[in-house]
């Protein structure tokens, strides 16, 4: 696959899939037949090519998108480790299975600037409560991994400037 | 304008059928022909009534987006994570030269030195390099890349 040529050359239905319903679906009672009538395929090639999308995980899912803050998850808690690197993948398997946590990543590190290897994305309905959380996950990593973290930070955000998503252009 | 997703003020009222039918929109949604009508059944409401309150939620912005979700890496796109350390004074105008490449996908102010975070989406993974080095030329400043070397969780959804 196009690993290397890019999503244009992958496959040319599933990229019109794509810019086709990035800007999401269209609010009506049969959706699917509005999309593969701008994809130009009839509607059970479409839902066929969407299924196989999900399938290999082109598509992760598909349905409502919330705005963390409006559902009341005002806290935003991005903490972030530095993991002894010989341990970071049991850690962050770990850390990603804890109760809260709803993103977790290996990510390299930007020194000296930025010596943390581990993400873990925290959402909360405050600040409190997050920063009690991510005490409660040093202290397990403490527990189950001694002396694996040798420091850690937590970035809360404070404004959401941009949330639109994918936007691949045009077919061209 | 970034004014309206400030997080002050950004709670918006839901009654309890608002959240049932977030959070029943946050799993499958049907690959059918009338999806719409298969969800209303779930949640005990008319289809019209469905549709009508997706698209209240959308205006609203406690929805930012209906339909899928991509994962453009497994066939051939990239996704980066990157983040900036923006004089406080040069804010606004550094989010708004940022924001105006649509391949940021999202950006977020966090409090830290570094603190303005966002994600990019390109068509090649050689288009990362190649959009971050457009950001650093169109604001004067060094943009720090922190691609995802490996994924252990990704929560698929959060209860309203």
């Amino acid at each position: 696959m196009g690993e290397q040529q890019g999503i244009g050359t992958a496959d040319d239905v599933e990229r019109r899939i794509i810019v086709a319903t990035q800007a999401g679906l269209p609010l009506v009672a049969r959706p699917w037949d509005e999309v593969a009538a701008s994809v130009g395929i009839g509607v059970d090639e479409l839902l066929a090519r969407v299924r196989s999308m999900l399938d290999r995980g082109v598509i992760r899912r598909i349905g409502a998108v919330p705005n963390h803050y409006a559902i009341g998850y005002t806290a935003n808690g991005m903490s972030v480790w530095d993991i002894d690197d010989a341990r970071v993948d049991a850690v962050g398997e770990f850390v990603g299975a804890l109760d809260g946590v709803t993103h977790c990543y290996r990510r390299p590190r930007r020194l000296p600037e930025w010596p943390y290897n581990l993400f873990a994305m925290v959402h909360g309905r405050n600040r409190d409560a997050v920063e009690r959380q991510i005490g409660d996950i040093e202290a397990r990593i403490g527990e189950r991994f001694p002396g694996a973290c040798r420091a850690r930070d937590l970035l809360f955000s404070s404004a959401i400037l941009k949330k639109t998503g994918l936007r691949l252009g045009a077919p061209g | 304008m970034t004014d309206t997703m400030k997080t002050a003020g950004a709670r918006a009222e839901l009654d309890a059928t608002d959240r049932a039918l977030i959070n029943a929109l946050q799993g499958d949604f049907p690959l059918s022909r009338e999806p719409f009508a298969e969800v209303a059944k779930r949640v005990g409401l008319a289809e019209a009534e469905v549709i009508a309150r997706v698209r209240r939620l959308l205006d609203a912005r406690v929805l930012t987006r209906f339909g899928p979700m991509f994962q453009i890496e497994r066939i051939g796109g990239a996704f980066c994570l990157a983040a900036m350390q923006v004089p406080e004074p040069d804010f606004e105008r550094v989010a708004a030269a940022v924001n105006a490449f649509p391949e940021v996908a999202h950006n977020y102010r966090r409090e830290h030195a570094l603190n303005m975070w966002f994600v990019l989406a390109t068509e090649t993974p050689a288009g990362i390099a190649d959009t971050a080095g457009r950001i650093e030329a169109a604001t004067g400043l060094p943009v720090f890349r922190f691609p995802k070397e490996r994924e252990y969780f990704v929560e698929m959804k959060l209860e309203a």
